[in-house]
């Protein structure tokens, strides 16, 4: 108990970067699914192809590659040395956008055609009718599988103590490694850290599907045991093309 | 021809074609300014294809479609027709409004949103403007009660009523109505027809209506045009169309239509 005690402070520097890592990769990983998501609905073929390219490569590459990537040979190339945590940060925003991207686009899909034909009805741009009315829906239908995604994404921040990081898993291992307590223990506290920040990270996400479905009039579970409920698998692209 | 004579819609030989079946082939219609039209026939005459190319759902494959004086379907490249873009068709298409079979009014928006969201973005109404004009165009349809509630919390009826409020926001010249009843619960049916039949009382909106209510159609219409396998079988006045038909296959249809109702 001492052990655990005394090593908090530690295992809390480790988790912070866990937890900086999560935040600002789910942020690019957002914005990449949203923009490229997006090129992926439109009729115009170049954006189309951009999507594609993006996706099914950054789809087909393993985060761990991405990021020995980025983090040595990139500078092995250009010389130019890419931040530790900021090239972390890259591969697992590219890497996770591109399973986002996906969602976007098959939720924009999955919005029904007779919406967008009400706004041009309307008269709306496509810049309108896309950020008016059509995203605003399909934003519901991402939401739990971005829930699942940033999960994930938390879980591959794992991997980046092999570039010299030290996250909360790294924390534990050194722990191990100096024989300080038993490998039980020291696991275990990075166990229950992951834990917290995943339902942390569930109960977000719950919340702002709620918000959503208050927007588009659907009944909402209210319950405060249904903000704990982690994202259902399935519900998420139905109806995508 | 006379300025004032020019009819205000003129579909000029239009053809439509999805893949190899022929909807429209070579189609000549005139609809005047403030006209208002029923369109009937059976099912698959192509009457939605029609009110669709008006509203630049689909585009023509052949032929032209001209409003005001103006070609729609296409434009001037010099003196050439070319199909009109996108952009053309902004400028061209606000004087037009259409309600939909199945209103699709907008799940994410409130009543007032729906209906104060076009003139807002795409005519640059202020929003205090097209608010009070919401209210206006509510209390007409009788739901200005129902202003701050979201479409899922409405009958069908209620929606629909939403949806010409909606569509009449945009002050159209021209509007375009495809069954708008067909999807209501049958005691609901009244309600919405009411409304129309107030519109067409009190503007002088030109009216498409595509619609199996004949008793609405024989009410409002000026014209009524019979279409079969996307040509027009008929046309005239409603008294001789419902009372005295002179083809076959307006009589066939009407029979049906009568029987079932
Ligand atoms: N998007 C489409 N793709 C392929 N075929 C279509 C499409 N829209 C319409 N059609 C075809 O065009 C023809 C005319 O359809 P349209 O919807 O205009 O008929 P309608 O007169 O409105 O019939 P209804 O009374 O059933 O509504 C039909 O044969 C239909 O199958
Ligand atoms: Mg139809």
């Amino acid at each position: 108990m001492d052990f655990v005690i005394n090593s908090l402070p530690l295992y809390w520097e480790g988790a912070l970067l866990t937890i900086r890592l999560t935040v600002f990769g789910a942020a690019l990983a957002f914005v990449l699914a949203v923009v490229v998501g997006t090129l992926g609905t439109m009729r115009n073929k170049a954006a189309r192809a951009v999507a594609m390219v993006y996706t099914e490569v950054f789809r087909g590459v393993a985060a761990l590659v991405l990021l020995f990537w980025f983090g040595n040979s990139l500078q092995e190339i250009t010389g130019f040395r890419l931040e530790t945590e900021f090239a972390a940060i890259l591969a697992l925003g590219l890497n996770v956008g591109a399973y986002g991207a996906e969602v976007v686009r098959s939720s924009i899909n999955a919005v029904p055609r007779a919406q967008t034909e009400a706004s041009i009805a309307l008269n709306m741009t496509w810049w309108r009718r896309t950020r008016l009315v059509v995203f605003p829906q399909a934003w519901a239908q991402m939401l739990p599988t971005f829930g699942n995604l940033v999960i994930e994404l938390m879980k591959a921040t794992a991997i980046v103590s092999l570039i010299g990081l030290t996250d909360l898993t790294k924390v534990a291992d050194d722990f191990r490694a100096s024989a300080v307590a038993d490998t039980f223990t020291v696991y275990s506290v990075a166990l229950v850290g992951y834990f917290l920040f995943a339902q942390v990270l569930i109960v977000l996400v719950r919340l702002l599907e709620r918000r959503a479905n208050r927007k588009l009039g659907r009944p909402t579970d209210d319950s405060l045991l249904g903000l704990l409920r982690p994202p259902s698998i399935g519900t998420t692209t139905g109806g995508a093309r | 021809m006379e300025p004032g004579n020019e009819p205000l819609i003129k579909f000029d030989k239009v053809v439509k074609k999805f893949g190899d079946n022929v909807v429209l082939d070579g189609l000549d219609l005139d609809v005047n300014a403030g006209e208002r039209v029923t369109l009937i026939g059976p099912s698959g005459s192509g009457k939605t294809t029609i009110l669709r190319l008006l509203m630049t759902l689909e585009h023509v494959n052949g032929g032209t479609i001209w409003v005001g004086g103006k070609p729609f379907s296409h434009m001037y490249r010099g003196d050439q027709l070319v199909p009109a873009n996108e952009k053309y068709l902004r400028e061209h298409r606000k004087t037009i409004g259409m309600v939909f079979q199945q209103f699709n009014l907008f799940p994410n928006m409130t009543v007032r949103k729906n209906v104060t969201e076009g003139p807002v973005h795409s005519l640059g109404v202020p929003k205090e403007e097209a608010s009070e004009r919401a209210v206006e165009l509510l209390e007409m349809v009788g739901l200005a009660d129902k202003i701050d509630a979201h479409p899922t919390q409405l009958s069908g009826g209620q929606q629909q009523r939403v949806a010409i409020a909606r569509a009449l926001a945009m002050r159209p010249e021209i509007l375009l109505l495809d069954e708008v009843t067909s999807a209501l619960d049958p005691e609901l049916v009244a309600g919405v027809l009411d409304v129309l039949r107030e519109i067409a009382r009190g503007t002088d909106i030109t009216m498409l209506c595509v619609t199996h209510e004949m008793g609405f159609a024989r009410d409002v219409s000026d014209r009524v045009f019979m279409f079969d396998a996307g040509r027009i079988a008929e046309s005239g006045p409603p008294e001789q169309i419902f009372g005295d038909p002179r083809e076959d296959r307006t009589k066939s249809f009407l029979k049906a239509v009568l029987e079932h109702e």
